[in-house]
């Protein structure tokens, strides 16, 4: 083991950072961090008035977690995460004026919802497969056949353009349509409507 | 701080097509480093890609539906194929046959699918005699036919013994890769981008498809070990007790010997639920050795606290290992 091409690697990022590896910590983000994406969308849903920032602000929030986790791992992580999110609402109130204050009075009290109920985990690993499959039903139907030729069937994307008869460009776009509808589903609050109670 | 949000329908998508040229395109160095240029720029091109990338690996559990779905029709409803897998998903960590189904007009012989849950190990026998086993959290499918054996290892790692038949080779494939049996036993460990081949016995060939879509292929002999990651194919000469550490997951144990904290951790994160993560300056390039349990992380734990010196803290299912 000791031999492996990534100690290098490995190394080099240890320097540049006083934490964990990069791989350590993107494995952390991934484990840790992503999966109370629907408890933070939810939580973002409920303490801001305008609904098309969401998406964008969940991006912030996951960016400043990433980059506080390099100096250390914040533990327990999910009133971590809750906190950055509460502070950057409330630096969006205040530096961007793009609310007005009352719409977010209640900010204050928002610690409630670090308790919310996230996605538990154990539910998650039994209900993986049912829940990919419904997000696979959900796509598109162009883009789920491509989606479905590329990750079940395993064919190139050369492949794929061949069988169905349609341009590479094409097939990147449904791939990558499908990859982030995946991600939206598996990991963000619509996920709840796929999953059974 | 920033002051503008970033615009996270834009970074997503472009995540998203970063992910699809390099799993389904031609993939070259330069790609790569375009990409690790992008992914350095800023938190949130990093948190986006890691995001969708996860969600992609996961999708990757899907294969296992490959035998039941016959895929380019959409089928809306598939009622019997959910209990099924959810059996499996009950039945602990049984190399169950996951699905399996005659769909020969679409796809040949017919395929089925056996999978193992995170800690599992089961052993398989073919009914050409040949034997499979499978290690932690593998998925492969099986197609058997008169004229060809093939093997797709969709993920984690399996020991094949092949019994050697000139007129129905032995193939597993595994993305871009595809090892060739000449009548031998190995083990072939597929991870994301790479792919690890391992000879105990007899001989095997490789063949690669590069980035460019070169074809690069290496003939591999009793203890040659090859990491094929879509360039050259390096072949490593390792001795028989080297070898036998790397298989010793066959009888449950993890072998180390001057590995790092961070690869032995890796390791035991294979085969647990409970996750290490090394932490700290210098602490993932300690090195340790010894002869585990492939489930006891807690002696793991106690070795790095005991020996090391080092901090163990759990928080979940968890445990930080730092200064």
């Amino acid at each position: 083991m000791g031999d492996t091409p990534e100690n290098g690697r490995e190394t080099a990022d240890l320097r540049r950072s006083t934490g964990m590896s990069e791989e350590g910590l993107n494995g952390w983000f991934v484990r840790e961090v992503l999966p109370l994406e629907a408890a933070l969308m939810q939580f973002l849903r409920r303490s801001w008035p305008n609904k098309s920032d969401i998406d964008d602000l969940a991006q912030e929030v996951y960016a400043r977690v990433y980059e506080s986790a390099r100096e250390k791992i914040p533990q327990p992580v999910k009133p971590f995460v809750f906190t950055i999110a509460r502070n950057l609402l409330i630096d969006r109130v205040r530096h961007e004026q793009v609310v007005p204050i009352e719409a977010v009075a209640d900010l204050e009290t928002l610690g409630v919802a670090v308790d919310a109920p996230g996605p538990d985990r154990n539910v998650m690993a039994q209900d993986e497969l049912r829940r990919l499959q419904a997000a696979l039903e959900k796509l598109p139907p162009r883009c789920r056949e491509v989606v479905v030729l590329g990750r079940i069937e395993g064919l190139s994307g050369k492949e794929i353009s061949q069988r169905l008869g349609i341009g590479a460009s094409t097939v990147s776009e449904h791939l990558a349509t499908g990859m982030n509808a995946l991600a939206d589903l598996l990991f963000g609050d619509e996920a709840e409507l796929g999953r059974k109670s | 701080m920033n002051t503008t949000l970033p615009n996270a329908k834009e970074i997503r998508e472009r995540a998203a097509d970063w992910l699809q040229r390099r799993n389904f395109w031609n993939w070259s160095e330069a790609d790569q480093a375009e990409l690790d240029a992008w992914l350095a720029q800023s938190p949130s091109h990093r948190t986006a890609y890691l995001r969708v990338e996860a969600a992609w690996e996961n999708t990757g559990r899907l294969s296992a539906l490959r035998s039941i779905r016959p895929a380019p029709r959409p089928a809306p409803k598939n009622r019997r194929a959910l209990p099924l897998l959810m059996g499996v998903a009950a039945a602990a960590a049984i190399a169950a046959v996951v699905g399996s189904s005659s769909i020969s007009t679409w796809f040949g012989p017919e395929v089925k699918t056996y999978a193992t849950k995170i800690g599992g190990h089961e052993i398989l026998k073919l009914a050409d005699g040949s034997e499979i086993e499978l290690n932690t959290d593998t998925v492969l499918r099986t197609s058997i036919d008169a004229h060809e054996r093939k093997v797709w290892l969709d993920r984690g790692e399996a020991y094949f013994q092949v019994k050697h038949d000139e007129k129905r080779p032995f193939i597993v494939l595994a993305g871009n890769d595809r090892v060739i049996d000449l009548g031998t036993k190995f083990t072939v460990r597929r991870e994301p981008h790479r792919l690890q081949v391992a000879v105990m016995e007899g001989r095997v060939q490789l063949q690669s498809k590069t980035a460019s879509g070169k074809e690069h292929s290496v003939a591999l002999a009793r203890g040659d070990v090859v990491v094929s990651a879509g360039g050259a194919l390096p072949v490593v000469k390792k001795s028989e007790t080297q070898l036998e550490k790397d298989i010793a997951w066959r009888s449950g144990e993890l072998v180390f010997e001057g590995a790092t904290l961070a690869d032995a951790a890796r390791e035991f994160n294979r085969y647990n639920t409970d996750k290490i993560v090394v932490a700290g300056t210098g602490v993932a390039t300690l090195t340790i050795g010894g002869k585990f349990a492939k489930n006891d992380i807690a002696a793991f734990a106690e070795l790095a606290q005991h020996v090391l010196g080092l901090r163990v803290e759990r928080a979940g299912n968890i445990i930080v290992i730092t200064r």
